[in-house]
């Protein structure tokens, strides 16, 4: 068979991403329909750029999620006689399964365009939910630390700026060296970091149900009972039901990624509730004899959110880099791994005389951060409007 | 004044209290043990791995390792049957009888690398000058660059060149450095692409600067933080314009 021209390559690609393109599609028409009822998170649409940087953005989330209807070969999986071939490039004859290797393969024969959509799941799964947590983490610390002030305050603002003057890289590759591992001390910090989600919803609950015993304690309850039954499963490996189980270099990565995020978030924290506390609707819930976590989480956390939410899509973004790094200095994750730094990295060795294997994931990589911060940014704009 | 001095304390406490994290993780007791089978030989047994490590002064506590390495402390010293003298301080150029008390970093004895066999601190000073080098050109590179582009794209806010320059910031801001190399590389060093015309690798650059293996390596690192600074001096330049 004659190896595929650009223009066959790039129509097949598109005839391969049909779910992504039907769940941008549905996306889109309702959030175009409903987005006066929608609040900020119709805000996007409102500016091109915003709107460019949510389409990247869906383009990556669905291919995430679809990634198993997507890929056309296995992408852990080698095909002799396909190393190093360039895009197009047709399956020796007698192969079963797709005819052609649609961005070329790499120098192991694995097929790059599968292994680019595999990658964007990992990034997927880790990304958001890194962050979710060291946000968690930086809102349950800042808002004490601008709140109280005083000794607090400067010990955790001390604790931050240790952990953001480490240089990030040696903190990785001390974190992930298997002597290291060997001791815990990875374990040791899940444990600690992945407690504050559930210390944050137990005070978020308990201050606003305080007068309301009841749907406190249900809510409590609630929360207690799925806050530790992940929490065991996912920190100590120790899920009673069995159900819920991280492979231990994953749960490095996220670790190490939650960890170095947090003292960046908790620093925004503070600065929005030492700015937010000072004004008189903070003032008014404590005449009015609130408690003063009420005052942190229902008066002075809300009236941050609109900062906060664009720093997320931002740091989704910083965090993707963070896992690319990860990757491309092949720590934490398997070497055969698909995710884009690791794939960055293989094609690296031989990128003057074959430049494809490592051009696909380094192009994903930059439209997915892309995407986020020109979510950020149309976001913000909007945001400032109002 | 003393905000400077108390600022300048914090930063004292926070490098020790950083060197201390580095030095604990480095020296726990499986990178310990690492080192001994890299030293002596990789089947030693585990008695003769504590043996060693008695022999090398790594069975004292952490907090007294710590502080013989930053030489507040006096360094250890092991005599062997034979009455043979080791210590931190002392070496084949420098026999017991003459060996210091303390040798660490404050006195200007940083050790030596078991890896490079070559002193840190002459390690250090080599690879020091050689960054100082990229980032002194990353710096002429990207500064003006990146004031010419905020300062243009600030002038006015919301126009057709604001828009265009502030997308070209967030995307370089977007892209890491490990991305943007590849892209140049392919681009502008690959045979697959053909341009050829800068060096793919900065190696030779250790001897001699020149047009063609510095400029990847400093547009790389110059691209990153262009967009950083652009977007900051926008949003100053706007501020100035729509200042009354």
């Amino acid at each position: 068979m004659e190896p595929l021209s650009w223009t066959a390559i790039i129509g097949l690609i598109i005839a391969q991403l049909i779910p992504v393109w039907i769940g941008m599609l549905v996306v889109f028409t309702l959030s175009v329909l409903f987005k006066r009822s929608l609040g900020l998170f119709g805000k996007p649409f409102d500016s091109t750029i915003g709107m460019i940087g949510f389409a990247l953005v869906l383009f990556w989330v669905f291919t995430g999620m679809f990634a198993d209807m997507i890929i056309t070969h296995d992408p852990l999986a080698q095909v002799s006689g396909m190393k190093n071939k360039l895009p197009g490039t047709p399956l020796p004859d007698g192969y079963e399964g797709y005819a052609y290797y649609l961005l070329g393969g790499d120098n192991l024969a694995r097929d790059v365009f599968s292994r680019m959509v595999a990658g964007s799941t990992i990034v997927m799964q880790i990304a958001p939910l890194a962050t979710l947590f060291a946000f968690m983490v930086g809102i349950t610390l800042g808002l004490p630390a601008a709140y109280y002030g005083g000794k607090l305050d400067t010990l955790l603002s001390f604790l931050a700026n240790l952990i953001l003057a480490f240089p990030v890289i040696l903190l990785f590759y001390l974190l992930v060296t298997p002597e290291i591992v060997q001791t815990g001390l990875p374990t040791y910090m899940a444990a600690v970091l992945f407690i504050f989600p559930i210390i944050f919803f137990v005070v978020l609950w308990n201050a606003r149900f305080f007068t309301q015993p009841g749907k406190r304690a249900a809510y409590l309850g609630v929360t207690l009972v799925i806050g530790i039954w992940i929490y065991l499963g996912v920190a100590w490996n120790a899920d009673p039901l069995g159900i819920i189980s991280v492979p231990s270099n994953i749960l490095i990565v996220f670790v190490s990624v939650v960890f170095v995020n947090s003292p960046t978030v908790f620093r925004i924290v503070r600065g929005l509730g030492l700015d937010i506390k000072t004004r008189d609707y903070v003032a008014a819930a404590q005449t009015r004899g609130e408690g003063p976590w009420y005052t942190m989480l229902w008066e002075i956390l809300p009236n941050a959110r609109g900062p906060l939410i664009v720093d997320f899509c931002l740091r989704i973004g910083y965090t993707t880099i963070l896992l690319g790094t990860l990757g491309f200095f092949g720590l934490g994750l398997a070497p055969e791994s698909p995710d884009w730094g690791t794939t960055i990295n293989d094609g690296r060795r031989l990128l003057s005389i074959y430049p494809h294997p490592a051009i696909a994931p380094a192009l994903a990589l930059m439209s997915l951060v892309l995407g986020l911060n020109l979510l950020a940014d149309g976001l913000r704009e909007e945001s400032l409007k109002d | 004044m003393v905000f400077l001095l108390r600022r300048f304390g914090v930063m004292i406490l926070t490098g020790l209290a950083l060197a201390m994290v580095v030095f604990s993780l480095t020296n726990l007791e499986p990178n310990l043990e690492k080192v001994a089978k890299f030293e002596g030989n990789a089947r030693m047994t585990d008695e003769e791995v504590a043996s060693w490590l008695v022999k090398n002064g790594y069975s004292q506590p952490m907090s007294k390792r710590y502080a013989e390495w930053l030489g507040v402390a006096p360094g250890w010293t092991y005599t062997d049957e034979d009455g043979k003298v080791t210590g931190r301080c002392i070496s084949r150029d420098v026999p017991a009888e003459e060996a210091p008390a303390r040798c660490g970093v404050l006195q200007g004895d940083w050790g030596v690398s078991t890896i490079f066999k070559e002193d840190v601190r002459g390690i250090i000073a080599k690879r020091l000058w050689l960054t100082g080098k990229l980032m002194f050109w990353v710096m002429l590179v990207m500064v003006p660059m990146a004031l010419v582009m905020g300062g243009l794209a600030g002038m006015r806010e919301g126009s057709k060149l604001d828009r265009s320059l502030s997308t070209v910031s967030i995307a370089s801001t977007a892209t890491p450095e490990y991305v943007s190399g590849v892209i140049l590389i392919a681009v502008f060093a690959s045979a697959a692409v053909g341009l050829k015309w800068f060096k793919g690798t900065a190696t030779s650059a250790m001897d001699g600067i020149t047009f063609e293996n510095f400029t990847l390596p400093v547009a790389t690192i110059a691209l990153y933080g262009m967009g950083y600074i652009a977007r900051m001096t926008r949003a100053s330049m706007t501020e100035v314009m729509t200042a009354q």
